[in-house]
């Protein structure tokens, strides 16, 4: 089968006073139809830039797609001119934001923007696409949305104003959904519900998404395929079960051990398990693994040469750690 | 429980919370006959023991952070009333509201926002010092350097500006101004939440260290069942203004009995089932 997205070597530099920092360096991979990605990492480590790299929507200058090709079903997106990017955006490839309240226009009825989306893309008429949109509306769980598609974004809860986005994202039957935190904003039991609601609609239309997040729970519970990213780069790529059960690089160990388990029991004495410093500034990324200053297992080497994203045994599994070379 | 927190309920508390109650005026129409209110507090009572660290978990609105501003005598309730070592601290005169202010110190959630841009760290951990005239002719230097490192901070960074520090250096920052006037409790609201995961645990880590270091009695305030989870001797669950329960940590994550916990615990996405944790061999039977 083949793969509804397939990004080769990407690079996606911004160019500033301190020289080019490499927000995505050489990143790739695959995804087949109707699956999802989770992408995890922590601020400043690229993800946002790697989905906005795939929607185009880098602005380019400070940014620069440097390497690299990202193909939607064999469809070249990096030599497409503007204009005909315009049409794959929104039709072939949506997206869903952290926060839909600045991602919603305030001054336009939710009714207007959904429906806006269906008329660029699918030529049909303002009758038809109201109609359309009061049906998509309705597929994400929005009640009388006959009513409701005369509401303002401000009028809408967080949770809602979520469903919208979805809502308009999926107006166009996507071939690939990108989400980039789309529950962060929201308390947990709504960010069940539009977890479970992206998963269904998902499983009816053959979407396959990208859920970019910093919440480790999240993608254990909805992702096929998960890649953790530290510094512009993948430096573990698995499938879920294999990643949480068997994480090989010390960085994917030392989150899962850092986060706070309501399993788990902590007595007062007890501490969680850290790893040292921060994240490293990309205009100042250390020499060898970007990893190596805060990795518990470090050896001469890491400090001196970086060390390739490598295949290991299992199926589908890559990891970019000395350890494993 | 088994922890400090059950040997203090002996004695008695630092503070209690008695019926309060708290409600917004809603802004209706001009001409509007009667006011509507928004009631953030209903009927809150609670009590909080030397060295303990009570959690305080809910959903956005739930009223936590208005409880914890009542608390910290920013906000003042409708009715209820809050006693410090057995004094209604709305009762207090300016002396000794000055007094309470030094012991009950707040860390807020967006370090970002939280420290003025222009001072330096040093500047912003002195200040609670020069507020209460504390120390103000001698060592001043000594005990910031003192602080700067139980906080994790080097000295040398005093003289930087906050937006020079990462998240989780200006949040140590916080801590720092937190803990400078060896206050009893410290309210922290959401402290964590706007923090990468590896940082979080580092600061978490953090104020337990402080705690033992200090006996501290902490309100922590979060919508996190894990970091609850993680630092919590008590906890309150929170909703729509009210304590639904109220139960030690193993009672609440272990038997939760009001069916709105049961609804948050059953939300969070779970790590455990693919994950062996190790945490549960050191799980404890009480």
């Amino acid at each position: 089968m083949a793969p509804v997205l397939a990004v080769d070597k990407l690079s996606t530099w911004f160019d500033t006073d301190q020289g080019s920092l490499k927000a995505v360096d050489e990143v790739s991979f695959q995804l087949n139809a109707g699956d999802t990605l989770g992408i995890v990492g922590e601020s400043g480590c690229g993800k946002t830039v790697l989905s906005l790299s795939i929607m185009r929507l880098v602005p380019t200058p400070p940014g620069r797609y440097v390497s690299g090709c990202i193909k939607l079903s064999g469809l070249d997106l990096l030599s497409l001119s503007e204009k005909e990017m315009r049409k794959v955006r929104g039709k072939a490839i949506s997206m869903i934001f952290q926060e839909p309240m600045t991602s919603l226009n305030p001054v336009f009825r939710i009714g207007a923007q959904i429906s806006e989306t269906i008329r660029m893309h699918q030529g049909c008429n303002r009758t038809e696409s109201h109609h359309k949109a009061i049906e998509m509306l309705r597929l994400v769980g929005i009640e009388v949305p006959e009513k409701r598609i005369k509401d303002y974004p401000h009028q809408l809860s967080g949770g809602m104003r979520q469903r919208v986005m979805i809502a308009m994202a999926l107006a166009c039957h996507p071939q690939l959904m990108l989400a980039d935190e789309p529950t962060t904003a929201l308390d947990v039991t709504i960010q069940a519900q539009i977890l479970a609601l992206i998963n269904s609609l998902k499983r009816d239309m053959g979407t396959s998404v990208i859920l970019i997040t910093h919440d480790l729970g999240v993608i254990a519970e909805n992702a096929q395929q998960v890649a953790i990213m530290y510094a512009g780069k993948f430096v573990e790529y698995a499938d879920v079960k294999d990643l949480f059960s068997r994480p090989l690089h010390p960085y994917t160990e030392g989150l899962l051990h850092s986060i706070p388990r309501i399993g788990g029991y902590y007595s007062r004495d007890k501490r969680l398990p850290m790893i040292p410093g921060g994240v490293p500034d990309l205009s100042r990324l250390p020499q060898g693994c970007r990893f190596h200053e805060r990795c518990p297992d470090v050896m001469p080497i890491c400090r001196d040469d970086e060390p390739a994203l490598i295949g290991q045994n299992f199926p589908k599994r890559y990891v970019r750690c000395w350890k494993y070379q | 429980m088994c922890d400090a927190g059950s040997i203090n309920k002996m004695s008695s508390p630092l503070l209690t919370v008695h019926e309060l109650h708290k409600s917004f005026p809603l802004q209706g129409a001009l001409f509007a006959s009667h006011e509507e209110k928004c009631l953030a507090v209903q009927d809150i009572s609670l009590s909080l023991h030397a060295g303990e660290t009570l959690g305080i978990v809910g959903e956005s609105g739930c009223g936590k952070t208005t409880l914890a501003r009542m608390i910290a005598h920013i906000e003042k309730p409708t009715a209820g009333e809050i006693r410090y070592r057995g004094q209604n601290i709305f009762k207090f005169d300016n002396k000794q509201l000055k007094a309470y202010r030094r012991k009950t110190q707040f860390i807020f959630q967006d370090p970002y926002a939280s420290l003025n841009p222009r001072l330096t760290a040093g500047e912003i951990i002195a200040e609670p010092f020069i507020i209460h005239r504390r120390n103000l002719d001698h060592d001043i230097d000594a005990n910031l350097e003192n602080i700067m490192n139980m906080v994790g901070l080097s000295k040398d960074q005093q003289r930087r500006y906050p937006h020079e520090f990462s998240g989780g250096q200006r949040q140590r920052i916080g801590i720092a101004r937190a803990i400078a006037l060896r206050p009893e409790i410290i309210i922290a609201d959401e402290p964590v939440s706007a923090l990468d995961v590896s940082v979080q645990a580092q600061i978490l880590n953090l104020l337990k260290d402080l705690q033992d270091k200090f006996n501290l009695t902490y309100i922590f305030i979060s919508h996190d069942m894990g970091v609850i989870r993680f630092i919590s001797d008590r906890i309150a669950v929170m909703y729509r203004g009210r304590i639904v329960e109220m139960a030690s940590n193993q009672q609440l994550f272990e038997n939760p009995r009001h069916p709105y916990t049961r609804t948050l615990l059953a939300a969070v996405p779970r790590l455990e089932e693919r994950y062996t944790s190790e945490e549960r061999i050191g799980e404890q039977k009480t």
